[in-house]
């Protein structure tokens, strides 16, 4: 860069811009770069092309990894590989007969419904990415991922694994991707309890193992070993994907809201491969594609919003998903202050089919 | 070895000092973690602060944006505004002895991280813990090494 070159050869102190004057430009530059990042749109483009200069960095930094990885795969015995075939034929057998089952439910589901055409599959298309970088700061729960918009990722798709909601797209760069997990404190995710469907929100509680349901009020029907699903509210997850298991609820006396503490269901802390999925819109598990939901939202979020106009600038930003789970977060809360109110989440009618 | 070598060097081991920063680790050992970029910066602004400095500094907060995902130029004020203190301080902080000096870079930290803090809560992601803190005693302890072995890089003055 310019910066470096021009003080290479003059090292006479007092030639060129002062220290001060200098650090004045640079941190107007920076504060500059935040309001753009916060706010305006266009900086996701300065943002892409920073992230396409960092994949290599990226890929070096975890090659270490990613070489043992390799090595333990390639000098696995061919006992233990013998072992683990039998043990995937026999898992892939169990999954073909629930599958028949599951099929037949389906069928059962839509004559219920009275739908004529047989239902597509939920899922479009779907990609394998692997994990290439974790954040590794206190608090913050991302992954970096090596698939980008060159293999059709987009920002709010879903990442799941085999066994649960992990987390979704939050920036996209041509080769790699970073994904927002759900235990992300920044995360809000809306989740229905299988047992008897109480809705609320999921926050992430910024370490790999906890999720917190800090809106349920005292007396709401929770208990451990609940096991929350996506309730398709979102406008990112369809519902009836499994999120987090109840691990541990506590009320006190005095206060109106629950703590609630969930573990997810996803293996989050040892994730090596991720699932991105494309939902079918027409099926009416699916989630609704963000404008409609936006559209929808607006009439209902409308007077929370009249106050704050960051929030909207917020979800435009961060997307539809987040912006309306943040609003519904406020709701939620409204709803919640008063003890008698029975189920914490009043959200907007989009998303339900 | 003129400032042309040195730069090379700063260079390198800036990114030697960048790649520490962001190697996985497992989840106990992140939060105890030095800041290494932050320390190679502050050794080279203090010991070479005509060759590198200010735009070392930024540029180093602005890859740290980047790897680490948070607001685009939050990392890069916070490292800019210690890089000055140590540029328009490193007559005082060189006559130091090391240990001494560890203490003037836990000071520089705690003002890292504490404006880091503050741009975090400005921005609405206030969620933070006191673990965050945990670097700059971590760091500060590491100094005499990060010293030490950076001296070996750069001819005596």
């Amino acid at each position: 860069m310019a910066g470096f070159g021009t003080t290479v050869g003059r090292p006479i102190y007092g030639r060129g811009p002062s220290p001060g004057l200098r650090f004045t430009v640079y941190a107007i530059l920076s504060l500059v770069l935040m309001y753009l990042d916060q706010r305006a749109r266009w900086s996701e483009r300065i943002r892409y092309g920073l992230e396409a200069a960092a994949y290599p960095v990226q890929v070096a930094v975890n090659s270490p990894a990613a070489t043992w990885h390799w090595l333990t795969d390639s000098f696995a015995t061919r006992n233990s590989l013998r072992a683990q075939n039998l043990q995937l034929q026999q898992h892939a057998h169990e999954l073909e007969l629930a599958n028949l089952r599951l099929q037949s439910l389906e069928q059962e589901n839509a004559r219920l419904r009275e739908l004529r055409a047989a239902l597509p599959p939920l899922a479009k298309s779907w990609l394998i990415a692997e994990v290439i970088g974790v954040e590794a700061v206190p608090l913050r729960q991302r992954l970096i991922i090596n698939k980008g918009t060159h293999d059709g990722v987009h920002v709010n798709q879903a990442v799941v694994d085999g066994s649960g909601v992990l987390g979704q797209v939050v920036h996209v760069g041509p080769w790699s991707s970073e994904v927002i997990l759900i235990t992300d404190p920044e995360h809000a995710l809306p989740v229905q309890i299988t047992r008897n469907e109480l809705r609320t929100i999921a926050v992430g509680s910024g370490s790999a193992d906890e999720l917190l349901l800090p809106y349920l009020a005292v007396n709401s029907d929770v208990k451990s070993g609940d096991v929350l699903t996506s309730s398709g509210l979102g406008g990112v997850f369809p519902a009836g994907f499994p999120v987090a298991r109840v691990i541990g609820v506590r009320r006190e006396a005095n206060q109106l809201l629950a703590q609630v503490r969930a573990e997810p269901l996803g293996h989050i802390a040892a994730a090596r491969e991720v699932l991105l999925i494309d939902f079918e819109p027409t099926h009416p598990a699916a989630p609704p594609s963000s404008a409609a939901l936006i559209e929808g939202a607006e009439p209902v979020v409308a007077p929370a919003k009249t106050g704050s106009p960051s929030s909207e600038s917020g979800s435009t930003r961060k997307g539809a998903a987040k912006g309306s789970a943040a609003a519904k977060r406020k709701n939620a809360a409204a709803a919640a202050t008063p003890p008698a109110a029975a189920p914490a989440a009043t959200p907007p009618k989009a998303g339900k089919p | 070895m003129n400032t042309r070598e040195n730069l090379v060097m700063i260079l390198l081991t800036s990114v030697i000092g960048l790649v520490l920063n962001i190697l996985p680790l497992p989840t106990w050992l992140t939060a105890a973690r030095p800041a290494f970029l932050v320390l190679v910066v502050l050794y080279w602004s203090t010991m070479t602060p005509f060759v590198a400095g200010l735009a070392l500094g930024f540029i180093s907060g602005l890859a740290l944006d980047i790897f680490q995902g948070s607001l685009l130029g939050e990392h890069a004020l916070a490292l800019c505004f210690v890089t000055y203190l140590a540029v328009r301080f490193h007559l005082l902080m060189r006559a130091k002895p090391l240990f001494e000096q560890s203490l003037y870079v836990f000071a520089a930290l705690l003002i890292y991280e504490l404006l880091l803090w503050v741009v975090d809560g400005w921005t609405g992601r206030s969620l933070s813990s006191w673990l965050r803190w945990v670097h700059t005693a971590t760091g500060a302890l590491l100094w005499p090494v990060i010293a030490g072995v950076l001296g070996r890089f750069h001819a005596p003055r």
